[in-house]
């Protein structure tokens, strides 16, 4: 399908999808929605970088801090719509993932994710004390109780991470398909071969933290709204971290669709046990499912529907399809 | 005639070890030039200093007229010097088709000699597929290959980047007498297309029969440069291989 095309479809689903949450007549289902969808642009663009380069990244909360505070600077300085705070913290975002990737890529493996992890310390450090956006105190941000035509707030914020979702999907899928998917998956599988190759792995890794990093902080640009009042403990939250880690791994992470399922799932199960026991025991939940994926699906949901395929018995339906993903040795960063 | 390629008194240590000294290597172009030596002489890093893998401490590379120091592996592929590796290293994850997919988007694209239409690289990789047998598993993973199947992927993939210079760092290594025969005239036909070759190897019989030039490498340092008859008789050769 072409991308255009794709993003039609992706649009007229979310369209779909808003307009069953209107029929519910219940705005807690905007407010559970929104941040399931907030969790599907955060794993697709950890993905980016974590599925398609093989580049574990552990600082995600860091760079949706930072969109979340680039909205509570802008906001204090100058008030502005939602979607330009969404280009401003995707810009603040993207150029701190640009200067992460220009000094830490040449790190591989672990001690490329801890030093994902030192940023998002470094970064949290800094905003406790930076007074301007409330320091360790943190910040109201009073949202308005209506907008029109949508009605109470939450639908329009809803409906701006919908779109922020549909954006990032199409993005991934556009990468994966792209002589830039290519370079990123032979980044992923050997990097010395790629070079050899003629492929600018420095220069892709590059463009991968930028877009990585770039989405993460559109996805916490309106965070500040939704929430009302934020604090470094709620920006940073572990549970962006290892949401946005374990959704790709347990949906899988050499395509679009991974992120896309794990996010669903993880976070439709985190909402339900949020209302039902406690969200106490959200990250006991991602941290069950995460055991169990490694241990029967190490490839994630789509690796486990591709191997089915590809092992369906001879003289079945399609010829036997030969994916990268079943087995493949590295395939799960 | 102008060298295609120009070592020049090139060195490179790791800490308190010289791996190369002062090395000077001199390719025409159309060669076919063996390198050999005993492990450990320096073959691999004069290889790796060459195509950017390592970067020299002293001494130049020149390539084609250019000077080559601090260029980073992937702009001297694009120059057109391609490389196998000693152990393959496919791309675990593509399937044969797109394993030389790569070099052409990157290095052959980026030139402008192939088209950018997915159909035309397409087409290109089933012809190099062709060229090295592998055509009817052109949708497989690298996986799924034998050795032999292995080495001429690797060796496909770096035609692939339609190189001037392909240099074949042991090639052969853990094969069959005939799938030697099989990857050497495969080189053979490669360097009659205009291909310049270095050969690293340790089959002897293979590098005689292939190189028109032996230069041998003993403990970093170049100790014998000429017509291969000739240099596996030089007594230094002999010691280097046989002992005192």
């Amino acid at each position: 399908m072409r991308s255009d095309l794709f993003f039609l479809v992706c649009l007229a689903v979310g369209a779909a999808i808003f307009a069953a949450a209107l029929a519910l007549g219940n705005d807690y289902y905007f407010f559970a929605g929104y941040v399931v969808l907030q969790y599907v642009v955060l794993a697709t663009a950890w993905n980016i970088l974590g599925g398609y380069c093989g580049y574990v990244n552990f600082g995600s909360a860091a760079f949706f801090a930072l969109g979340a505070y680039s909205t509570v600077a802008t906001h204090k300085l100058f008030p502005v719509p939602i979607p330009v705070l969404v280009i401003i913290g995707g810009a603040v975002s993207g150029v701190v993932g640009f200067g992460m990737g220009y000094l830490t890529l040449r790190l591989r493996g672990a001690f490329f994710a801890i030093a994902t992890l030192a940023l998002a310390v470094v970064l949290q450090t800094l905003i406790v004390n930076w007074d301007f956006v409330g320091g360790s105190r943190g910040a109201y941000v009073v949202r308005p109780e209506a907008i029109a035509p949508f009605g109470s707030y939450i639908k329009y914020l809803f409906l701006i991470m919908m779109l922020l979702a549909v954006g990032a999907i199409t993005v991934a899928r556009v990468i994966e398909r792209s002589r830039l998917g290519y370079g990123f998956a032979t980044i992923r599988d050997d990097e010395l071969a790629a070079e050899a190759s003629g492929v600018p792995t420095l220069r892709l890794k590059l463009i991968a933290t930028t877009i990585s990093g770039g989405l993460m902080g559109m996805a916490g640009a309106p965070f500040p709204y939704y929430i009302g009042f934020l604090q470094p403990s709620s920006a940073f939250s572990l549970d962006y971290a290892v949401n946005s880690i374990a959704m790709p791994l347990i949906g899988g992470t050499t395509s679009w669709v991974g992120p896309l399922i794990g996010a669903v799932l993880l976070g439709s199960l985190q909402q339900i046990a949020t209302v039902t026991i406690s969200s106490a025991v959200n990250l006991l939940i991602v941290g069950f499912l995460l055991v169990g994926f490694v241990i029967v699906a190490p490839n994630g949901i789509t690796g486990l529907v591709k191997k089915y395929i590809q092992h369906r018995p001879l003289g079945q339906v399609g010829p036997r399809r030969v994916d990268a993903d079943a087995d493949a040795p590295g395939r799960v960063p | 005639m102008s060298k295609l390629l120009a070592v020049d008194n090139l060195s490179k240590r790791f800490g308190g070890f010289v791996a190369l000294d002062n090395i000077s290597i001199a390719v025409n172009p159309g060669e076919r030039v063996g390198l050999i030596g005993p492990n450990g002489s320096g073959k691999s890093t004069l290889v790796n200093c060459i195509c950017g893998t390592l970067q020299n401490e002293t001494g130049s590379v020149r390539f084609d007229g250019h000077l080559l120091d601090g260029r980073n592996a992937h702009q001297r592929t694009r120059r057109g010097l391609a490389r196998t590796f000693q152990l393959p290293r496919p791309f675990a994850s593509l399937n044969l088709v797109d394993n030389l997919r790569i070099p052409l988007l990157y290095t052959v694209s980026v030139r402008g000699s192939v088209g950018h239409s997915p159909r035309a690289v397409e087409g290109r990789c089933i012809d190099l597929l062709r060229q090295v047998g592998l055509e009817g598993k052109a949708s497989r993973l690298p996986r799924e290959l034998t050795q032999v199947e292995m080495r001429k992927l690797e060796l496909a993939r770096a035609m692939a980047a339609e190189p001037k210079l392909l240099i074949a760092d042991e090639s052969m290594a853990g094969l069959t007498h005939s799938e030697v025969e099989e990857i050497l005239s495969l080189l053979v036909r490669l360097n009659d297309q205009g291909v310049t070759i270095i050969l690293i190897e340790h089959i002897m019989r293979a590098v005689m029969s292939f190189s028109q030039r032996l230069v041998v490498l003993v403990s970093g340092r170049k100790v014998a440069d000429g017509d291969p008859n000739d240099v596996v008789r030089d007594p230094e050769v002999e010691r280097a291989y046989l002992g005192q």
